[in-house]
C-alpha cells in the first residue's frame, strides 16, 4: 500500500512550518517526516477519521443555531501536529510574559493614575472612548493588581520566519480546552512518535488554572466556580470542559443569587457562598444591575459585590481596554514606557484611521490591506483587500469614513504553512497560534497552544466561524 | 449541590430510564407480533396507551399500524417521550451537567446518543427487523447504569438520580402492569390458552420479571404477577421495591432517619407504607386498576414534591424576597 510521501507537496513561496525554501525538512519536523513516511495513506485518512469520531464522543462541538434541535458542528481537527522548536518556543515565552506584564500595568494604569495618559504616551480619547473602557472600574484594585488573569495571544509567523502578534485577548479567551483534548487526542493517534520526540506536556494547564485562581483570594478552602452562559453558548463545552477537570462548580447566572453584598449558589441545601468566579460572561452582561440591564446571563448585583472585594472576578471587568485593535498599534510603545524593554514580539505594522496621516494612506492604498474593525472580533467586519472585490472595497472606504475610530488597517501578511490533510492528500494551509498565559502571583506560559488552520485553499481567515480547523502543538524539548 | 444541578440529574436518570423501558417494550411486543394473531390494533395500540401518549399518537395518525406505532413510540420527534426524544433530552441534560459526571458516563451517553441520531436519519423503523436497534439501545442504557454505579461517588447527585430512575421504573411497571392486565383479565382465573399464557409471559418480559419470576413462583397466574410486579420486596422493578430504595436515596440526601423533614420524604414514606402493608387479594377486591391508576397520582405527587423540596425552593424564596424590596 502507497505510503506517505511528500514529493508532490508544494511550499508555493510561502513560509512553510515543516520545510525550508529548499524543500528541505526543517529539524523540528525531522523525526515527525521520517515517522509519517512509514504510514499508509490509508492508515493515515483513517486516523484522521478516527480522530473526528474521538471528537464527537468526547462532546467537543458546538451548536450553532441556538435551539435544541439545533445542529452540532466539530471544530475540525486536523491530525498533521504543528511542531514549535524548544528554542523558538523559548524566545516566544519570554515576549509573551513581556507583553502581559506590561499589558497589565497599562490596565491597572488607566483605571488608577492615569500616567500614560497625562504623559501622552497613547491618546487620551482613543482610550475613553473605546468599548472596553469601563467607568465603573475606575480606581478599582483587583487582588495582586492583575487584571487580566488568563489570556490567549495571537501571533503569526510571517514570510521571514519571525513571529509577529496579530492580537491579544486579554477579557474571555477560548480555546484552550482544545488545546488539551486535541493533545490527548493526537496522542492516541501517533503515541509512537510522542515517544520519540519529547513533546513537553501541557496536561498541567488545569492544574495551574486552579492554583492561580485560589491565589486571589485570602479565603481558605474557597469556592471556585466557573460562570457560564450556559449549553447553547459556542464555548459550552469549554466551560464544562475546565469545570470538571478543576473540581469547580459550573453555574448559570440564574444559579447564584446577591445577598448582602455578598455572592452565594443556590444548592439543595440552601444558599453556599461563593469566592471566586471564573466568569465565561463578558462584562456586558454579567450584572443587569450595572450593565445591559436586558442580561438574563448575569447576577444582579454581582458588580456591586465586586467592587466591595467580597469576590473575585477573573478576568477583572474592565480588562478589555487594552485589547482593543486600536490599542494594539501601541502596545511597542507601551511595554517601552512600563519596563524600559523594547518589545520581544513584535508586532504587525499598524494604521490607525482614527489618526489622520494613516487614515488617508488606507483610503488610497485600500487593495493592499486587511482593514479590521477595533471591536470585531470572530474574523467579522473585516475586509482583506488583496482578495476582495472593488465593490467591497469601496463599501469599506465608505464605512471608514463614517466612523474612521472604528477602523485600523495592516499590510497583508502571508500566515505560515503547516502540511494538513485534505481531499487530495497533504496540501499547505495557513495557520495562526494562540498560546495561553495564566498571570496570578507570577506569569505561566504553557508550552503548547492552539494552532487555528484555515482549511479552505488559499483561505487566510483561522477563525472556526469561518472555515476554520484546529491542530494540536507541540513545543519540543529542545 | 446546585438546585438546578439535582434537577437535572434527577431528569436525566428518569429519560434514560424510559428510553430503556420503551426499547424493551419495543423488543418484547415484536416478539410477541411475530408469532400471534396479526391484528395489528390489538398487537400495538396498548403499547402507546402504556406510554400515556394515545392522546397524541391518535391526533398524528389515522390508523394503528405496526411501523407506525414503532417510528411513534422510537423515533418520531414530535413525540416528546420517544427513545430518540428521550435519548436526547438525557444528553441534553447530561451536557447541562458535564463537570458532575465522570469522562466515561459522558462518553457512553454521547456514543448513545450518536446512535439514536444516526438511527433516525437511517429510518431503521423501516427495517424488517427493528429489534437490533432497539437491543443496543437497551443495552447502552444498561451499560450506562454500570458505569454510573462503578465510578460516580454516592453523592447527593447520585441520589437524586437514583430517585429519578426509581420514580420512572416505577411508573412504568404499573401502567405496563394496568394496561396488559385490563386486556388480559375479563375474569381473574382465566389464565391458561395458549395465547394468554403467551401474553402473560409478555407482560412479564416487559420488565424484565419472566426469569425472577419464574424461580419465585414457577406458574403463570393473574394473582402472582400482580403480587410480583406490584408489592414484591427484593425484585429491581417492582413498584415496592422501587420506593424503598427511591426513600433509602432520599434519607441519604435529607439525613433524616425518622418520620418526614419535608414533603417529599412525607409523600414517599406514606406510599411506601401503602405498598408495604399491602395484600394482593385486598388489591384484587378493591379493583386493580383503580389500585394502579391511584398508586400513579401519588407518585406524580412524590415527583412534584421533589421538586417543591429540593429544586425550587430556594429560587422562588430568593426571587420573591427582591420583589418585596
Amino acid at each position: 500500500m502507497a505510503k506517505v510521501d511528500f514529493s508532490e507537496y508544494e511550499i508555493k513561496g510561502f513560509y512553510d512550518e515543516m520545510f525550508n525554501d529548499n524543500r528541505a525538512v526543517r529539524p523540528s519536523y525531522d523525526l515527525f517526516k521520517k515517522s509519517l513516511e512509514n504510514v499508509s495513506w490509508n492508515k493515515l485518512n483513517h486516523l484522521q477519521h478516527s480522530t473526528d469520531r474521538a471528537q464527537l464522543s468526547l462532546g467537543m462541538t458546538f451548536n450553532v443555531y441556538s435551539d435544541n434541535q439545533g445542529v452540532e458542528r466539530i471544530l475540525h481537527l486536523d491530525i498533521i501536529p504543528r511542531i514549535v522548536s524548544g528554542n523558538d518556543w523559548d524566545n516566544l515565552a519570554k515576549g509573551l510574559r513581556q507583553r502581559i506584564k506590561a499589558l497589565n500595568l497599562f490596565i491597572d494604569d488607566i483605571y488608577n493614575d492615569q500616567k500614560v495618559l497625562k504623559d501622552k504616551i497613547i491618546p487620551k480619547e482613543l482610550i475613553l472612548s473605546s468599548e472596553g473602557y469601563l467607568k465603573e472600574c475606575v480606581g478599582l484594585k483587583p487582588p495582586e493588581n492583575v487584571w487580566s488573569h488568563i489570556s490567549g495571544t495571537d501571533l503569526i509567523r510571517g514570510a521571514d520566519g519571525k513571529f509577529y502578534v496579530l492580537e491579544d485577548n486579554l477579557r474571555c479567551p477560548s480555546g484552550v480546552s482544545y488545546m488539551l483534548e486535541n493533545r490527548e487526542i493526537l496522542k492516541r493517534t501517533f503515541p509512537e512518535m510522542f515517544e520519540q520526540l519529547h513533546v513537553r506536556p501541557v496536561h498541567d494547564y488545569s492544574h495551574y488554572l486552579r492554583d492561580m485562581l485560589e491565589s486571589l483570594t485570602k479565603v481558605e478552602n474557597p469556592a471556585i466556580v466557573v460562570l457560564t452562559p450556559g449549553i447553547y453558548n459556542s464555548a459550552y463545552f469549554e466551560h464544562a470542559y475546565l469545570a470538571q477537570q478543576m473540581g469547580a462548580e459550573l453555574v448559570e447566572g440564574r444559579d447564584l443569587v446577591v445577598q448582602d453584598g455578598f455572592v452565594y449558589m443556590m444548592t439543595t441545601k440552601g444558599l453556599k457562598k461563593v469566592d471566586v468566579i471564573y466568569r465565561r460572561v463578558d462584562d456586558e452582561f454579567i450584572d443587569p444591575l450595572r450593565f445591559n440591564k436586558n442580561s438574563l446571563l448575569g447576577t444582579p448585583g454581582l458588580f456591586d459585590s465586586y467592587l466591595k472585594g467580597n469576590v473575585v472576578l477573573v478576568n477583572a471587568p474592565g480588562a478589555g481596554v487594552a485589547d482593543d485593535k486600536a490599542v494594539y498599534a501601541y502596545i511597542p510603545r507601551l511595554i517601552k514606557y512600563y519596563l524600559g524593554e523594547e518589545a520581544l514580539l513584535p508586532n504587525i505594522k499598524t494604521y490607525i484611521c482614527a489618526e489622520e496621516q494613516d487614515c488617508k494612506y488606507v483610503l488610497e492604498n485600500i487593495a493592499e490591506l486587511v482593514v479590521k474593525q477595533t471591536d470585531g472580533s470572530g474574523g467579522y467586519g473585516m475586509l482583506i483587500g488583496p482578495h476582495a472585490t472593488k465593490a467591497e472595497q469601496d463599501e469599506f472606504v465608505v464605512k471608514i469614513k463614517k466612523n474612521p475610530r472604528n477602523y485600523i488597517a495592516q499590510p497583508m501578511i502571508n500566515l505560515s504553512r503547516v502540511p494538513t490533510l485534505c481531499d487530495h492528500g497533504l496540501e499547505g494551509r495557513h495557520v495562526d497560534l494562540r498560546p495561553y498565559v495564566l498571570y496570578g502571583k507570577d506569569i505561566k506560559v504553557i508550552p503548547g497552544a492552539l494552532t487555528r488552520v484555515a482549511l479552505t485553499k488559499g483561505s487566510l481567515v483561522v477563525n472556526s466561524s469561518q472555515g476554520g480547523g484546529s491542530k494540536d502543538t507541540w513545543v519540543l524539548d529542545n | 449541590m446546585l438546585s438546578r444541578i439535582a434537577d437535572t440529574m434527577y431528569w436525566m436518570n428518569r429519560y434514560l430510564e424510559r428510553a430503556e423501558n420503551y426499547a424493551r417494550f419495543m423488543d418484547v411486543n415484536f416478539n410477541l407480533s411475530l408469532e400471534s394473531a396479526p391484528d395489528a390494533v390489538q398487537q400495538w395500540k396498548p403499547l402507546v396507551v402504556i406510554t400515556g401518549d394515545w392522546p397524541l399518537y391518535e391526533s398524528l395518525y389515522e390508523k394503528v399500524e405496526k411501523e407506525k406505532v414503532i417510528y411513534f413510540l422510537g423515533f418520531d420527534p414530535k413525540n416528546p417521550n420517544s427513545v430518540y426524544n428521550s435519548i436526547c433530552h438525557a444528553r441534553e441534560n447530561a451536557r447541562a451537567i458535564r463537570p458532575e459526571l465522570t469522562k466515561e458516563v459522558w462518553e457512553q451517553i454521547n456514543t448513545l446518543y450518536y446512535f439514536v441520531k444516526k438511527g433516525l436519519e437511517k429510518k431503521r423503523w423501516k427495517e424488517s427487523d427493528p429489534r437490533l436497534f432497539f437491543k443496543i439501545v437497551k443495552e447502552g442504557c444498561q451499560l450506562l447504569y454500570g458505569i454510573f454505579a462503578i465510578s460516580i461517588s454516592r453523592n447527593d447527585g447520585w441520589h437524586f438520580g437514583k430517585i429519578g430512575q426509581l420514580i420512572e421504573r416505577a411508573d412504568k411497571t404499573s401502567r405496563v402492569l394496568d394496561v396488559k392486565y385490563h386486556i388480559l383479565l375479563s375474569s381473574t382465573q382465566s389464565v391458561g390458552s395458549q395465547f394468554d399464557l403467551s401474553q402473560w409471559a409478555a407482560l412479564l418480559k416487559s420488565v424484565s420479571a419472566f426469569d425472577m419470576y419464574r424461580k419465585k413462583y414457577g406458574k403463570l397466574t393473574a394473582l402472582n404477577i400482580s403480587e410480583f410486579l406490584i408489592l414484591d420486596t427484593v425484585f429491581p422493578r417492582s413498584m415496592n421495591f422501587c420506593l424503598i430504595e427511591a426513600e433509602k436515596s432520599l434519607k441519604a440526601i435529607t439525613g433524616n432517619e425518622t418520620g418526614f423533614s419535608n414533603t417529599a420524604e412525607k409523600q414517599l414514606g406514606k406510599l411506601k407504607a401503602q405498598l408495604e402493608f399491602a395484600d394482593i387479594n385486598d388489591i384484587f377486591e378493591s379493583g386493580l386498576h383503580e389500585y394502579v391508576d391511584g398508586f400513579q397520582k401519588k407518585l406524580n405527587g412524590v415527583s412534584t414534591a421533589v421538586y417543591d423540596s429540593f429544586f425550587a425552593n430556594e429560587r422562588e424564596q430568593i426571587i420573591l424576597q427582591s420583589q418585596n424590596q
